[in-house]
């Protein structure tokens, strides 16, 4: 028996390198092969406790800063067990070859937003990159041995479902456009939904969201989907939005307004502890509200003049290089404009510690799926979580290995695409509802706006987009109160009895049924 | 600025390719080709210019910003990434864009580059043992892991023919990482294959340095993995 692996980024490759290591085979299953994965442009760092920087950094405080970061909507068992074996999967990276520049005391790491003590271990601000290459040298190793197998231009078309649990996937050939389908639990590693808002994100073009939309439709839970990450510093380019890497404000980055013709370093005078490095929901809202001042002009530099020469050559060089080729500015010489924009999603499918969805015989890790960040994600957890949900995932496929094998020998027609009016609608219609600051009005009618969608002339693809999108405006309907990025001018406060739960989408006979649900108890012991 | 722009299309592997001609406006001159193809195909009217249907042109993108390799293709003659390039670097207004000539051709300007990654298996592109930290490894490991695997490199190599025995840059750019972190014992495959692959038939041209989108110093690497892999002059721990 094998396990499908659906999308070969870090959580996908770090799932079948378990599996391999394990002596079990995978079928690792993506749209085009790993250096094309959204992974690779991950930039800052990746967060584990080494305490090599003499701040006497603890897992605790590593646990309690995620927590306090998701504003505690993650589930903390899951979170303790992602902090604590931080520090050996950061060892096992090293010894993958991974170039962390290292000190006499082990591997440096830098400050990054929402964490009082240097806890970021990086390679310049190519981190992602760094880590994929590692990994992908490492799998490549067990697809020689036969551990692994690759199908690298393929897409997922959807699970095979007998009896209520998942036996199988089927897929299609881009280049052949052939179906097959392949039996044994899934792993789904297939991305955030950057998709539902189309050239609006940092993210890939290959993350459409259209594998979660198809998931979403055969009885995959959703959870959390109202929460979309807002990175503070990206620019608009061609196309799409650039992330400036908070490794930038990690090394002594400033953002400032024009007051009355002043910079005014607003982080540093509101925040006088972590000043520019507030978590990234705390700081896109400040950049809203000081935006929003009458005596305040209307853009927010990101003012990096001040970083010594030294850091820029050995830790921020390619962040220099793209703001040049880009932007055609010189960080060194001159502040960058920025905006917040989209960078990731915290919601995704719903999963349990050990990365089990509500259907047996399916998982999901990396950014597809709900957990570990709750309402904000750090930076540098994502590297983390995608990498250790893969391995969580990989252990728990194991122990299913023997229950399931797909009897189905139907195959469906492979999926249409969706179409750039219908993406542009969409990504519209969400980014104009789903802002920073939300309120119900423009909520409501994004709501409206998305059911008359349905009733339009939508091939199946689009149909699915829709309803995830519209799925996603009404868990941020649901949640009527501001946590993390999930802030609404109706309701500013947090309310920790009634919302301090996740929101579970599902589709129940076509119609869109949410609940809230409640948050585990830490154990003890 | 009205763009005159042929793309050479091809509807399926086994297919004549063709060029067809559109011309279209663009007013952003910062617009990437990337971006422009895009345009092109969110543009459901486009007639090219003898007055047919243009139907969406095959390519493929991901990151859009030049950290993946995926959009690699042949503009104005030059195997580049669809995103590095500028409108405005197009003087003229003229834009040749066709595919890779030395892959398979899938559809339009979608080739088919496994061999690249086949050939990776073959020279066993993989750490033996735990990586070490000899000096100055870091900074090589770092640059060799940049590699896209766009395969621009080996469309300008003389020597490079896909399915031969020489695999040129776009393998000895990542076997640098392993090279430069490996101790004399280790990874004798990977040493082999270097000889065979790679060593014996480099004719060192260097066109893969002037061409590399990432600009990775394809030179500095290969003298470091000769160093190690023909020499046997082992980074110092």
């Amino acid at each position: 028996m094998t396990v499908n692996i659906i999308g070969a980024g870090l959580g996908g490759l770090s799932a079948a390198h378990t599996l391999a290591q394990m002596g079990i085979q995978s079928n690792l299953i993506s749209y085009a092969p790993s250096e094309r994965a959204q992974s690779v442009m991950a930039e800052g760092g990746i967060n584990a406790c080494l305490d090599t920087m003499g701040e006497h950094d603890t897992v605790e405080e590593h646990f309690e800063d995620t927590m306090r970061g998701g504003v505690y909507l993650a589930d903390p068992n899951a979170v303790w067990d992602l902090c604590s074996q931080a520090p050996e999967i950061v060892r096992e990276l090293d010894a993958l070859g991974v170039p962390f520049p290292h000190n006499d005391k082990g591997i440096i790491q830098r400050n990054f937003g929402g964490q009082k003590k240097k806890r970021t271990a990086y390679v310049k601000s190519s981190t992602g990159k760094m880590l994929m290459t590692a990994l992908i040298d490492a799998v490549r190793r067990y697809e020689v041995s036969g551990e692994v197998i690759r199908y690298p231009r393929h897409r997922f078309e959807q699970l095979i479902l007998e009896s209520g649990a998942c036996t199988g996937v089927a897929i299609s050939d881009r280049f052949t456009g052939e179906v097959q389908n392949l039996s044994g639990p899934v792993i789904v590693a297939a991305g955030g939904l950057a998709g539902l808002f189309d050239g609006m994100t940092t993210g890939s073009t290959h993350n459409t969201s259209d594998a979660a939309a198809m998931l979403f439709s055969q009885g995959v839970e959703f959870a959390n989907l109202e929460f979309v990450q807002y990175h503070p510093t990206t620019i608009g380019i061609s196309g799409k939005r650039l992330l400036i890497s908070e490794a930038a404000r990690g090394e002594g980055g400033r953002l400032y307004v024009l007051r009355s013709g002043e910079p005014w370093y607003f982080m540093e005078e509101k925040y006088p502890e972590l000043k520019n490095l507030m978590p990234r929901d705390v700081v896109s809202a400040e950049m809203v509200a000081v935006t929003a001042h009458s005596d305040c002009g209307d853009q927010v530099y990101l003012d990096m003049t001040g970083i010594a020469n030294k850091i820029w050559k050995t830790r921020l060089s390619d962040l220099r290089d793209q703001c040049i080729h880009y932007l055609s500015v010189d960080p060194m010489k001159e502040p960058v404009p920025v905006a917040p924009g989209i960078h990731y999603f915290m919601g995704g499918i719903a999963v349990d510690e050990h990365h089990r969805t509500n259907i047996g015989g399916l998982y999901a890790c990396g950014e597809c799926a709900c957990q570990y960040h709750g309402a904000n994600r750090l930076g540098g957890n994502s590297l983390l979580g995608a990498i250790f949900g893969g391995k969580v995932a990989a252990k728990s496929a194991a122990e299913a290995l023997t229950v399931v094998d797909a009897e189905t020998e139907e195959k469906p027609v492979p999926m249409k695409e969706v179409s750039p009016a219908v993406a542009q609608r969409i990504s519209d219609i969400l980014y104009q509802s789903l802002p920073i600051m939300r309120n119900a009005d423009d909520m409501q009618s994004a709501e409206q706006k998305l059911g008359n969608m349905l009733s339009n002339n939508l091939n199946d693809t689009e149909f699915r987009r829709v309803q995830l999108a519209l799925a996603m405006v009404r868990s941020a309907l649901l949640r009527k109160e501001s946590r993390g990025a999930h802030k609404r001018m109706d309701y500013p406060d947090r309310d920790d009895l009634n919302y301090q739960k996740q929101t579970v989408a599902s589709l129940n006979d076509r119609e869109i049924k949410l609940t809230l649900r409640d948050i585990p108890e830490r154990r003890t012991s | 600025m009205i763009y005159q722009i042929q793309i050479l299309r091809q509807k399926g592997a086994q297919s004549e390719p063709y060029l067809q001609d559109i011309n279209y406006e663009i007013s952003d001159p910062e617009m990437s080709v990337a971006v422009l193809l895009k345009t092109l195909n969110a543009d459901s009217f486009l007639k090219d210019i003898d007055g047919q249907p243009v139907g969406k042109i095959e390519w493929e993108c991901s990151c859009l910003q030049k950290k993946c390799g995926a959009c690699a293709m042949r503009i104005g003659g030059k195997p580049r990434l669809a995103c590095d390039v500028k409108l405005k670097e197009i003087k003229n207004g003229k834009l040749l864009l066709e595919p890779l000539k030395k892959f398979p051709v899938i559809r339009d300007l979608i080739v088919d580059r496994s061999v690249m990654f086949e050939n990776l298996k073959q020279i066993n592109l993989w750490f033996d043992t735990e990586a070490g930290h000899p000096k100055k490894s870091e900074e090589i490991a770092c640059e060799a892991s940049r590699c896209l695997q766009c395969g621009c490199c080996l469309e300008v190599c003389p020597n490079f023919i896909p399915g031969d025995s020489f695999f040129a840059a776009a393998a000895f750019v990542p076997a640098a990482r392993i090279l430069s972190k490996i101790s004399k014992q280790d990874n004798p495959e990977l040493i082999s294959a270097y000889q065979q692959h790679i060593y014996r038939d480099c004719g060192k041209a260097l066109s893969c340095r002037d061409i590399c989108p990432a600009g990775i110093d394809t030179d500095s690497l290969l003298v470091n993995n000769n160093a190690v892999a023909i020499w046997k002059r082992f980074f110092k721990r």
